[in-house]
């Protein structure tokens, strides 16, 4: 019934789901890691896109991952002015504001949901490329190509991602706002406009996030529900606003995921995020690489 | 007795006998049916507040406990035939327990952390029943309704009746807890933990008796949904929709007195009725949705504040 073949596909598995992970949580890590907003519509945003890209694909035929491309910078304008909004109606009216600004993303979740079910309908939704479908083999293992293909892109967005927090003056100033927004304040700089930008930078790797979202699997309007625990669990575990921790966090819930489904079946995939995302809160809420 | 006291039990009386009578005279029973949700959100969002509101502790976990109680109504039913009484007793026990868990498992928990935990165990709840075959795993289970007792012609009507007595306990427990240390003391951790805690208020044991409290009235209010609908599935007992609306009514209604949350599931709990019937289910969840944004945004003590701020205006005048 078990076997070491079948432990190193689940492994394998794990961590092309892992690289997936972290490119539709590290958003989130910038947003919620980084600029403390509680954003819990990031998987609404994020199944959103998925969504753009399927009308994309669906109506003009161009490729997920170059859809995903050209929604980026619409999702950049929805994140600066969600950013805007959220600023002026809660973070500047002080401590009381927290609890009804978390209330507030809930809530633009569920009209985020509801729009994409008034307008799509409940079915499932998929898109079209020549590398879906195909399946490459070494050996026993049968990796599909579409898993290999959202495995590399998801790489590439999260080096991307880190060099740009830790090399450019934007990114610098993003990380320098996250520690110390009053320093920085001193020094002559807007902070609020530096995490405008960041959250918009946040909300434009979306787009790219989405297309992979529905490149690996067919989407569905409530599929957000899932991610909230998934993209939630990567950011905490990995230690707020911490990009490789976000990786490494990633690649343990997708192996983790990918054992218990390959063990027990798919019926407990759902909870093994959350149940994780539980016992860190629980041990060790700064996460594995806390700042 | 104060005087105020005098009036609200009053008022509890007046309103028990209306339910009553309702339940007596009138034949149709699709306002019993329609009653009873709306009369169920009463239940649930004057429970949240406790939390939510005294306390400052988002719970997005509703469901969970909503859930525990259907499922727990079911577990009596299946093995025992329990009657609905025990049900909804046996309910509000796990429910207080589940409420020590997550107050537990959350000590060092705050704002949003808090919330996303309660969303998690609400998860990882549904998924162990989904999984768990005696009471119906994914698929669902039907139960059949026992035969109703007399003064009662229906068990709808019934239902609602049991529903009515459960909104009064709520209710009295949510106001007593208002008017008493409890309350002053919840309203002060929510304020500032760390000061609250410094002047002496023990602030470990009241955020742990609020949990249990909310989470009993909470499984209480779910329990006798599986004897409403006849059916229960892990899909619609844990819903998410459950924390959403409830989150809604009480946000809208204004969380600094018991009476907001009321307000705010009688009128959101009849406008969804009303959208549900006319034009459909989604559409029902957008305008809450919309509503609580919107309320959040422009009105933060919502419809109590904006009525207390026109209220003294008048003064003035």
């Amino acid at each position: 019934m078990f076997s070491i073949d079948l432990l190193l596909d689940a492994v394998v598995t794990g961590v092309l789901l892992g690289c997936f992970y972290a490119a539709v949580s590290i958003g989130l890590s910038i947003s919620f890691g980084l600029l403390d907003v509680p954003h819990v519509a990031h998987p609404a945003f994020l199944v959103l896109a998925s969504y753009g890209v399927y009308l994309l694909n669906d109506s003009y035929d161009i490729d997920p991952l170059l859809a995903g491309l050209l929604i980026s910078p619409l999702f950049f304008l929805l994140g600066l002015i969600t950013y805007r909004l959220y600023y002026e109606s809660f973070e500047r009216r002080g401590s009381d504001a927290a609890v009804r600004g978390i209330a507030f993303f809930f809530g633009v979740a569920f009209i985020i949901e509801v729009l994409i079910i008034l307008q799509f309908g409940v079915d499932q939704r998929s898109v079209t490329a020549s590398y879906i479908g195909k399946a490459w083999r070494i050996g026993d293992l049968r990796i599909p190509i579409r898993q290999l293909v959202a495995f590399a892109v998801a790489l590439g967005l999260t080096v991307v991602l880190s060099v740009y927090l830790s090399k450019t003056f934007m990114g610098r100033a993003i990380r320098a706002v996250a520690q110390d927004e009053e320093g920085l304040r001193l020094m002559g700089a807007n902070p609020v406009r530096i995490k405008q930008f960041a959250f918009g930078i946040a909300t434009a790797v979306l787009g790219i996030a989405g297309a992979l979202l529905i490149v690996v699997a067919p989407v569905e309007p409530t599929l957000d529900r899932v991610y909230i625990g998934r993209t939630f669990c990567v950011v905490v575990m990995a230690g707020l606003g911490s990009i490789s921790g976000t990786l490494i966090a990633s690649i343990i819930l997708g192996v983790a995921e990918s054992i218990v489904l390959t063990m027990f079946g798919a019926s407990w995939a759902p909870a093994i995020s959350f149940a994780l995302l539980l016992g860190v809160l629980a041990v060790r809420p700064q996460g594995l690489l806390g700042r | 007795m104060q005087r105020s006291s005098i009036a609200f039990w009053a008022g509890a009386i007046v309103f028990l006998a209306v339910v009553f009578a309702m339940t007596q005279l009138l034949q149709n029973e699709y306002p019993f049916f329609a009653g009873y949700v709306i009369l169920q959100f009463v239940v649930l969002s004057v429970a949240w507040t406790i939390l939510g509101g005294y306390a400052g502790y988002v719970n997005f976990g509703t469901n969970a406990f909503f859930g525990v109680g259907v499922y727990t109504a079911v577990l009596l039913v299946q093995a025992y035939k329990a009657p609905l009484g025990v049900q909804i007793g046996v309910a509000a026990v796990v429910g207080s327990l589940l409420g020590l868990g997550v107050g537990l498992l959350t000590l060092r928990m705050r704002g949003i952390f808090f919330s996303i935990a309660t969303i998690a165990l609400a998860i990882v709840i549904e998924t162990t029943v989904t999984n768990w075959r005696f009471v119906g795993g994914a698929a669902g289970i039907q139960l059949q309704r026992p035969p109703v007792t007399a003064p009662f012609d229906s068990y709808v009507k019934m239902l609602f009746f049991v529903q009515a007595l459960l909104v009064v306990l709520a209710v009295a427990i949510t106001r007593f807890i208002q008017n008493s240390r409890i309350g002053r003391g919840l309203q002060a951790l929510r304020d500032d933990e760390l000061a609250a805690e410094c002047t002496g208020v023990p602030t470990l044991r009241l955020k742990l008796l609020a949990c249990m409290i909310s989470g009993a009235l909470i499984s209480a209010g779910g329990a006798p949904a599986a004897m409403y609908v006849q059916y229960a599935n892990p899909d619609s007992a844990f819903n998410l929709n459950y924390s959403v609306s409830v989150l809604a009514m009480s946000l809208i209604g204004g969380t600094s007195h018991w009476i907001g949350p009321v307000l705010g599931a009688i009128l959101l709990g009849t406008t969804q009725q009303y959208l549900a019937v006319t034009i459909s289910s989604e559409v029902n969840v957008l305008v809450l949705g919309i509503m609580l944004v919107l309320f959040v945004v422009a009105a933060p003590k919502g419809i109590i504040g904006l009525v207390g701020k026109s209220l003294r205006s008048g003064d003035r005048a």
